[in-house]
């Protein structure tokens, strides 16, 4: 789960990580009120959760009170790739004097957690990543020993600080590990983390992500995530209740099946044979029946929906569990498009009889359904 | 033969009185894979399909000293019971959980690597070496005895090529998921390590799929020891859009790599087969005689 930059910021300081003065503002009488409070000049930053915010035109600068407001209000009318501005945080501009980054994230291979520090942070650090790697320093961290000062320091210095300056960045490094670490966080970074003109560190911008599989821990994200709207469609929304994962796709086959790999290759599948899947949805190993009553439920209420595929190939997913899922959506929700089902794996026999005996066909080869699936689709869902 | 596990093994299954662990104990056991015990603290002193169950690791390994274990407590749980069955002197453990924060996972792993252990998953189906023992979930009438190595990313989906492969009398030494998540146990080059030791294997299917950079680095090792044993591979995804990434840091890490393309690419480069769909793997890997 991605957090807001206010949200994140709010956590940064926290614990003590200097970030620059500022609040949250949805409309411009709002904004009026967090200026009053504010030294000029100000920055006006669109809160959405996509990449790229700065070169999209999602930052703004003011003055003054005025162009505060202006700029709150552009802001507010706007769309960042896609997704509309809900609202804007406005801080006190710092004078910048350098540009770094500093961030924490997993190094799969190496199954840790990974600090990785650059003297050249901003907007381009991928860039500069890809064309100077030399200049981003990753230093892999032991689970088992955690974080220490002496290695954020150490960090500091490789990226040319030293005296104060060295101590004052360490206890910033090892803060936003301590953050990463109470949070979840699959990633957290502060880019820039910026050296301003009077020699001190201010987290300019700060991003985080929760690692979904942890938000048990953290039950506030979890319900703003919920709770978010705009963010998520309403299948998703449906898709999340339900704990299924969806993804809406532009085609018009419904797909739906059991493990992410063989959706994927599901998805693919489709595609070889000249179909376009609407979706991917995923439900996960041993849904009960209500849950693959659910996923039909979502799937379905997507209007591109022409014909939809069941690819099902059982392990800890029980074939009869699926069979009555279908039957109970069949009764709640009253499936009028055509279905392919394809049913094999655990308990194959016993789901098999109940489709068939409620007079619903059963396929058992993926790449034939596959084909049938796209034929019926071709031909408007008949 | 075959890899991790066979006909030695005896095993304790953790979380054995939930409904999965259950059902699934009593397929393993019909299987012939030796459940020695199960765990479920507070439930000590019942059975389950005759197999007894014990409040603590400890207790279990008194009486039967098992060297392995599979997991199926919930993902809040799940760490703790791997490193009960770790600190009990456990050093295979199967973990089929999914949705384990990633922190546990880093945690579990880091342990087990003190202690050499091997850990299966988690979010896997497990592992099986055909007619001599199952450690997982996976539906056994698919798989039979032979020379084929799997190594998964996937679940189901190696099901789906598994039984591909079965319907066209190729048989399986072993078939391992290394599980869906971000931080597994093994990884796809430590799996490739033990299958070219292991005599019965003869040639490997890898099944991969698009996240992260596992592929490209195991066709950049594949290439670099010039494998001695031929290798078939699927990557699912390649209609998926792309992918939401994770963010300055996950793309410094991974930089280009992650999506089907460039991992098909490696591979290709490699000079592994890479198969359309699953349904091609078992004809790619029938052209090797010794498969």
């Amino acid at each position: 789960m991605k957090l807001f930059e206010y949200e994140a910021k709010t956590i940064l300081a926290k614990f003590g990580i200097p970030t620059p003065q500022g609040e949250l503002a949805t409309n411009v009488n709002q904004a009026r009120e967090v200026v009053a409070k504010l030294k000029p000049p100000f920055a006006v930053k669109a809160q959405v959760l996509v990449a790229g915010r700065g070169k999209a035109g999602g930052i703004l600068f003011a003055n003054s009170i005025e162009e505060a407001e202006k700029a709150t209000e552009k802001l507010l009318g706007m769309q960042i790739k896609g997704i509309p501005v809900k609202s804007v945080w406005i801080e006190e501009k710092i004078k910048t004097k350098k540009e770094l980054y500093f961030g924490i994230t997993i190094d799969r291979f190496a199954r840790s957690y990974v600090a990785i520090a650059s003297a050249v942070g901003g907007m381009e650090i991928e860039e500069v990543a890809q064309k100077s790697p030399e200049k981003v320093i990753k230093f892999p961290i032991d689970p088992l020993c955690g974080f220490y000062p002496f290695q954020a320091r150490q960090i500091a210095k490789k990226i040319g600080y030293n005296g104060s300056a060295l101590s004052e960045l360490g206890r910033i490094f090892e803060r936003l590990y301590r953050i990463g670490m109470e949070y979840d966080a699959e990633l957290i970074e502060m880019n820039p983390l910026v050296e301003t003109v009077d020699g001190k560190f201010v987290a300019a911008d700060a991003r985080i992500i929760i690692d979904d599989n942890a938000l048990f821990r953290h039950p506030e994200y979890k319900k703003r995530l919920m709770e978010s709207e705009g963010e998520l469609t309403p299948q998703e929304i449906e898709a999340m209740k339900n704990d299924l994962a969806y993804v809406k796709l532009d085609g018009d086959i419904g797909v739906i099946g059991n493990g992410a790999g063989l959706v994927m290759a599901t998805l693919d599948t489709i595609q070889v044979y000249g179909g376009k899947p609407a979706n991917f949805l995923d439900v996960g190993g041993g849904a009960p029946p209500e849950k693959i009553a659910a996923a039909l439920q979502i799937v379905l209420s997507d209007k591109n929906v022409k014909t939809l595929f069941i690819n099902i190939l059982g392990g800890i997913t029980r074939c009869d569990d699926v069979a009555k899922g279908i039957l109970e959506a069949k009764e709640k929700v009253g499936v009028t498009k055509p279905m392919v089902i394809r049913l094999v794996g655990t308990n194959e026999e016993e789901g098999k009889k109940i489709l068939t005996e409620a007079g619903i066909d059963v396929l058992e080869s993926m790449e034939k359904a596959a084909q049938r699936v796209v034929e019926i689709a071709k031909s408007g869902g008949k | 033969m075959g890899i991790i596990i066979g006909k030695d093994t005896k095993a304790i299954v953790w979380g054995i009185t939930g409904t999965q662990g259950s059902f699934h104990t009593k397929l393993m056991l019909e299987y012939g894979t030796k459940i020695v015990a199960g765990i479920t603290p507070g439930k000590g002193g019942t059975t389950v399909h005759g197999v007894p169950v014990y409040d603590s690791g400890e207790e279990a390994q008194e009486k039967h000293n098992a060297n392995a274990a599979i997991i199926f407590v919930p993902a809040t749980f799940a760490a703790d019971a791997v490193l009960e069955a770790l600190e009990n002197g456990i050093r295979t453990v199967v973990i089929i959980t999914e949705h384990i924060p990633i922190k546990d996972a880093i945690n579990i792993m880091a342990r087990a690597k003190q202690l050499n252990a091997t850990i299966v998953g988690p979010n896997t189906p497990g592992i099986i070496t055909p007619g001599e023992s199952k450690l997982g979930i996976m539906p056994s009438h698919i798989f039979k005895p032979g020379n084929i190595g799997i190594v998964s990313r996937s679940g189901t989906l190696t099901y789906e090529i598994a039984a591909g492969l079965t319907a066209k009398n190729l048989g399986q030494s072993t078939c391992l998921g290394i599980g869906g998540d971000p931080i597994t146990g093994l990884n796809f080059i430590e799996v490739l390590k033990m299958f070219e030791k292991d005599e019965q294997t003869k040639a490997i299917v890898l099944i991969g799929e698009i996240g992260g950079n596992l592929e490209e680095l195991t066709a950049d090792y594949v290439a670099k020891t010039n494998y001695p044993k031929p290798i078939v591979a699927y990557i699912a995804g390649r209609s998926a859009p792309p992918g939401k990434r994770m963010g300055h840091a996950g793309a410094i890490i991974m930089g280009k790599a992650g999506t089907a393309e460039t991992k098909i690419e490696a591979l290709k480069k490699a000079g592994i087969k890479v198969a359309e769909k699953p349904n091609d793997v078992a004809n790619l890997i029938s052209q090797y005689p010794n498969a």
